[in-house]
This record gives C-alpha cells, structure tokens and sequence, in this order.
C-alpha cells in the first residue's frame, strides 16, 4: 500500500518538501513537479535531507519542469530519476493514492 | 483506470492548470479514463470565456474547452467558489440579478458534491494547486 | 454507496489565504455521502483550531466555531500534528475544545482532536482511500 506524494514548491521557498519527506513512509515515491524540481538538485543545502531518503522512497522530478528550468538529469542527487508526464502517470497509477503537498 | 483531477489555482499566476492539462493528455493517451476534472479555488478562473492571453501563448481555458469536446471529459467549476470569483453560468446570472455570464463551452457549474462523487467513483485523485 | 476513506490535510492557516475556509466547506458537504472522514491538521494547518480567534479587526467572517458543529455531521476524527504543535510554540491547551457525542458508547462526550505523532500522522495517511490536501 504506496502513495505517491507530488511536491510543487520549491524547498527553499517553503518547508513542503520536507514536510513530505517526513511523512513519506518506506516504499512510497514522491515526484517533484514545478519548482519543486529545485528540490531535486544535488550540491545544495538540502540535498542531504532528499539523499538520506532516497532508496527507501522512490524520489523522481518531472522531466520537462527540469528542462524548462535551464536543469538537466547531470543536477540531480544520485539516486533521484527524471520522469515524463508518461512516468507521472505511471506513478499515479502504480500506487494506492496520491498526496498532493500543496 | 479512472482518474479524477482536482484543479485549485488560477491559470496563468500558477502552473497548476498547465501542468493537470498535460497530465490528463498523457494519462488518456495511456488508455486511462478521465471523468472528471474539478476546478476549485481560484481554479475556477479557468473556466472564463472572457479572458484573453495574447496570441503567441497558449490558451488555457481553451486546451480545456477542446479537451473535454474530445474525450468527454466532465469539467465542473465549484458553485460556491465561483459565485465569489465572478464565474457564472447563464442560470446563475439570472438568479443573481447580473447582467452577464461568463462560462466557457465544456465546462458546468455545480455544487461541491460533484467533488466527493468523484473521489467516490474514481480509482484514484491527483490534485494540483498551489 | 461505496464507503471510501477520505482524508482532509489541512496545512495552511486561516485568513490570510482562504484554503481553510474552502476546505471546511467541503467537509461541510462530503459529510452527506456517510463517508468515512478523517481530518489532518499538521505544518501551518493547526493554526486553524487555535482558541480565541477574533476577526473582528479584519473584516473576515471568523469561521473556527464551525469546526465545534462537525461532531453533528459524524466528523469526529481531528487529527493534529504534535510536532507542528510543538514546532509552532502551541501545545493542546491553545486548540479550541471540540467535541462530539458517541452514538456508540451512550451518547458519551468525547474529544474530537486527537493529537498525534508525526509518525502516527504518516500511519493515518496512509491508510487512506482519498487524500484531499488544502
């Protein structure tokens, strides 16, 4: 029983994205879409906090939000995977639920 | 398998509106089924016909408009939520003594009972906002 | 009718953005589909349920005692997030009392809010059938 959590906002911005990590339990994923992609970037001061999560939670950003934002895969955390809207799609469908953290 | 959408920002200010939109392309183009999409918030301002992006943008209420012509796809604008935004139908207009309505093709007002019904009836509810 | 388990996360405080006000609204009208309804207050969203709310000063309808009535609707569940209590300098005393008839224990008065462990709150999330976040 998984639920895939969507985070919009960007980490610096707003504690959302840890808020979801704190509560995303083993076996969950959480997509980063919007400038919750930010989120997914290695080399900042939270990456370590998305890192230490990483692996027993799925954690993906929405491929095309990263290229709008002049980002590519190379940014990311290890461990954290692009996806298209396909894959979002995916993930929605794969898990129980989803959890919007607006 | 159907999906419900919940849209709670405005277009154009936030992503939210953008973003649902391509996810239901693609969830549609995998074989899924997308009832319904509800607008709620500010959401409920995509469903104007008056607004006017300029002609190099895209056109948000319009994607929608034609979305919904395509594949069917219920699109239903908070009662309540409209009423306060200035959103309103030919019916609401007259009942509130307004001199116009608003309501773009394809989309419906109705209550937030339409919301429950769709977390009820579908297998599973994205919602995007802000 | 199917019964579903629908969850309310509540994670925005009240007035200065009108999240709160059209959440409750929601669960004013869900409570007649007779499903099973939890509530969440975690992050910013305990504000909501603070006592004392006065909105005289800002010209907004003060919509907290609304949450005291839910217990009339079957919305008994209110579950807050201790941490995010803490975090925000609040313990229980600052909530507003809720509370709600037990039809099942001889109409026995019962709290309403139950305060939970942010561990407990990721349980209850994820024991649900439908998540609608505000």
């Amino acid at each position: 029983m998984a639920t895939l959590h969507t985070v919009n906002k960007s980490p610096f911005a707003t504690q959302t994205l840890l808020s979801c990590l704190g509560h995303a339990q083993d076996g969950d994923a959480i997509l980063m879409i919007e400038d919750g992609v930010y989120g997914g970037l290695a080399g900042t001061s939270l990456s370590e906090a998305v890192a230490a999560r990483a692996g027993a939670v799925r954690i993906h950003v929405l491929a095309e939000d990263l290229a709008a934002r002049g980002l590519n895969a190379g940014r990311l955390i290890e461990g954290v995977a692009p996806v298209g809207y396909d894959g979002f799609v995916d993930l929605v469908a794969e898990t129980d639920r989803t959890q919007s953290w607006l | 398998m159907k999906i419900g959408v919940v849209i709670s920002e405005g277009p154009y200010t936030h992503q939210a509106a953008d973003t649902a939109y391509r996810f239901v392309k693609a969830a549609i183009a995998k074989g899924h089924e997308v009832p319904r999409v509800f607008f709620y918030h500010d959401g409920v301002n995509v469903g104007t016909r008056l607004s006017v992006p300029p002609q190099d943008e895209r056109n948000i209420q319009k994607n929608w408009t034609e979305l919904a012509a395509e594949h069917g796809t219920d699109l239903v604008v908070c009662i309540a939520a409209a009423q306060r935004r200035g959103v309103l139908d030919e019916n609401e207009a007259k009942r509130q003594g307004k001199d116009a309505d608003n309501i773009a093709e394809g989309f419906r007002i109705s209550g937030l009972g339409q919301l429950i019904e769709m977390g009820i009836q579908t297998d599973r509810l994205v919602t995007f906002g802000d | 009718m199917t019964t579903k388990k629908f969850l309310y996360v509540n994670r925005k405080a009240p007035y200065g953005t009108i999240y709160a006000l059209e959440s409750l609204e929601v669960v004013l009208i869900g409570a007649a589909f007779e499903q099973d309804v939890s509530l969440a207050f975690l992050d910013d969203g305990v504000f909501q349920l603070t006592r004392g709310q006065n909105t005289e000063g800002i010209g907004v309808k003060n919509f907290s005692p609304t949450f005291r009535a839910l217990g009339d609707y079957d919305v008994t569940k209110f579950f807050v997030e201790k941490e995010s209590l803490e975090e925000r300098g609040l313990s229980e005393d600052d909530l507003q009392q809720i509370m709600y008839e037990d039809e099942d224990d001889d109409w026995a008065e019962k709290p309403s809010i139950r305060i939970i462990s942010r561990a407990e709150m990721a349980d209850v999330m994820a024991d649900q059938d439908v998540v609608l976040s505000f």
